[in-house]
């Protein structure tokens, strides 16, 4: 109905635009899909040539076994790990940021140090963090994580907020102040609504880097703690993958990420519109 | 909003003597938590690596004695290691620019308005945010020789059946790598750009169209000087992070076949973890970090003369 009115060049550019989205769209999914299907495969339907696009029914029994043999605790390790980290750097950082855009507290030598600090390549630090945790009987175990993720988070977290808090009007600060809060009230009262939205924003990279993190998790844990990651990579064997087991715990690692990517996506895409605006 | 709340008698209530000094020194107390952290976990590493790196310990060996500058030396000697930096140069070179520009076409199809756009760039976001262990274990799973769809759509349009082992024949793990590679990133350049784009003087855009310019000529006139501190950012950040690859190697090929491609995060990894040379092992870290400095600080500076 609607195509027998678009003869315009305008209309007739539109629906190119829609199938060249869909292509895209389709090209970019399908891994995802592909992963998602496999996940709902019996082992039959997995290894048959040529491959199947879609399983015989959905059944959850690759699921089933991972919550059988307990696998599923990497998954919370990872909540663990990830939230805890993730809400300290959040308030730390936060904080340190506000010092910085207000008081301009170290001058910009400490504000060019945190961000410098952020280049340092995860696999020159990874070994000697690894020497001192074996020492100081940290290998293994939730803290040892935490702290390191937390540090690993903490410029990130101060260079987004630095940006956000900086914006913020001074003169309501200053009306504040006047009206008698004292500075912890004004940060609380007053900074903290007008930054919310690059808070929940910066709270979500946060949670999604230190959440696929392999390389330090993989250095870093045993038995324990394992999180997420580098149970799959365990799955990897020498002559057979397995396959079912690879696909329903990349399902499982991937579905924290998802909710909150896309419970937060309005505040996401004006915080990467505004961190990019802003360089 | 809150300033009704601020007559509610806090003016007059005087602050306490400790409530003072917190609220004088106010700007060091809530700086130092992070920078202690910082320190203690950044700082402190790095300085006693830079000790190791010049000390001769190895698995078998805690000898402290120092060697000077033995390790460094060994490192121009070491030719996995510059293979390893060549492996990760090709990577950087081949998969940022073609981020970078699927990343492009892919803002500039959906930056005019169109309904259900939101829904197309939450969709699109999807790659980027997955784990990278993630992407590497679907990627290999879709080269899979006998069991991955690829071979099969692949076959389908030769229409002659073709069977590539994409993560051991040394002819396709680099396409490999960087499909994968490019997969999972071209959203992120896709993201910052269209931001970037809808940021661009819509009146200027207007008057070259009016003027009737060629498209050619109002990206290179208009649209590119406006996104190119973004472009530059971007890159910035894609190389960086690329020059440190390691996750979706691990997982795609595990730097094989033999170590063909094995980058420098992962032959670091091999020294450390399953070779235990300590000392040399910090070494190799501080050339790393030496790069990445050198990098930095020449895209920095490139930045600041194009502006």
């Amino acid at each position: 109905m609607r195509l027998m009115k678009l003869p315009t060049r305008k209309g007739r550019v539109l629906v190119l635009r829609y199938i060249g989205a869909g292509v895209v769209t389709l090209l970019f999914l399908f891994p995802v899909y592909w992963l998602f299907m496999i996940s709902f495969k019996t082992p039959d339907e997995i290894y048959h040539v040529p491959p199947l696009w879609m399983p015989g029914q959905i059944q959850f029994s690759n699921y089933y076994v991972l919550f059988k043999d307990g696998d599923v605790m990497a998954i919370l390790n990872s909540l663990i790990v990830a939230g805890v980290s993730s809400a300290i750097a959040i308030i730390l950082g936060t904080l340190c940021a506000y010092s910085l855009a207000r008081f301009g507290t170290g001058g910009e030598n400490l504000a060019m140090w945190i961000i410098s600090q952020r280049m340092i390549p995860p696999i020159a630090v990874v070994f000697p963090i690894f020497l001192i945790y074996v020492y100081f009987g940290l290998v293994d175990g939730y803290f040892g994580l935490i702290v390191l993720y937390t540090a690993f988070n903490l410029p990130y977290v101060i260079w987004m907020m630095r940006g956000y808090i900086v914006d913020v009007p001074l003169e309501l600060e200053e009306s504040a102040l006047v009206d008698g809060l004292n500075r912890w009230q004004v940060i609380w009262k007053v900074v903290f609504p007008m930054v919310r939205p690059g808070l929940m924003a910066t709270s979500v990279f946060t949670f999604v880097f230190a959440w696929n993190d392999f390389l330090f998790a993989l250095v870093l844990t045993r038995t324990e703690v394992i999180t997420f990651p580098v149970m799959l990579t365990h799955y990897f064997g020498g002559q057979s993958n397995f396959w079912a087991k690879i696909a329903a715990m990349s399902v499982l690692g991937t579905l924290p990420i998802f909710v909150a990517v896309t419970v937060m996506q309005r505040y996401l895409v004006r915080g990467i519109s505004l961190g990019a605006v802003k360089g | 909003m809150t300033f009704s709340l601020s007559f509610n008698g806090t003016e007059h209530r005087r602050p306490s003597r400790l409530g003072r000094v917190l609220e004088d020194r106010l700007p060091y107390l809530i700086v130092a938590p992070a920078i202690l952290v910082l320190l203690l976990v950044g700082l402190f590493p790095l300085i006693y690596s830079l000790i190791v790196s010049f000390q001769r310990i190895t698995m078998t060996d805690n000898d402290t004695s120092f060697a000077g500058l033995l390790n460094y030396a060994e490192l121009f000697r070491d030719t996995r290691l510059w293979a390893s930096l060549g492996h990760t140069a090709i990577i950087t070179a081949i998969a940022l620019p073609l981020e970078l520009l699927i990343g492009f076409l892919m803002a500039q199809l959906f930056i005019d308005r169109m309904p259900g756009r939101q829904l197309f760039v939450a969709l699109l976001v999807l790659p980027t945010v997955i784990s990278p262990i993630v992407a590497g274990a679907t990627w290999r799973l879709l080269f899979d020789v006998r069991f991955g769809p690829i071979g099969e759509i692949l076959s389908f349009f030769a229409g002659e059946p073709i069977r590539i082992l994409w993560t051991v024949n040394p002819a396709y793990v680099y396409p490999a790598i960087i499909i994968c590679e490019v997969w999972q990133w071209s959203p992120f350049m896709f993201l910052l750009l269209l931001a970037a784009l809808s940021n661009v003087d819509q009146s200027q855009l207007e008057a070259a169209e009016i003027d009737g310019a060629s498209y050619l000529r109002v990206l290179r006139a208009i649209i590119l000087p406006a996104i190119a501190p973004v472009i530059a950012v971007a890159c910035l950040i894609r190389g960086l992070d690329l020059v440190r690859i390691f996750d979706i190697i691990w997982a795609l090929t595990e730097g094989g076949p033999g170590s063909m491609t094995e980058t420098i995060s992962l032959y670091t990894y091999v020294q450390g973890f399953s070779q235990f040379e300590t000392s040399y092992t910090a070494a190799i870290s501080f050339l790393v970090i030496a790069l990445l400095t050198l990098i930095t600080t020449l895209v920095l500076k490139r930045m600041e003369i194009a502006r």
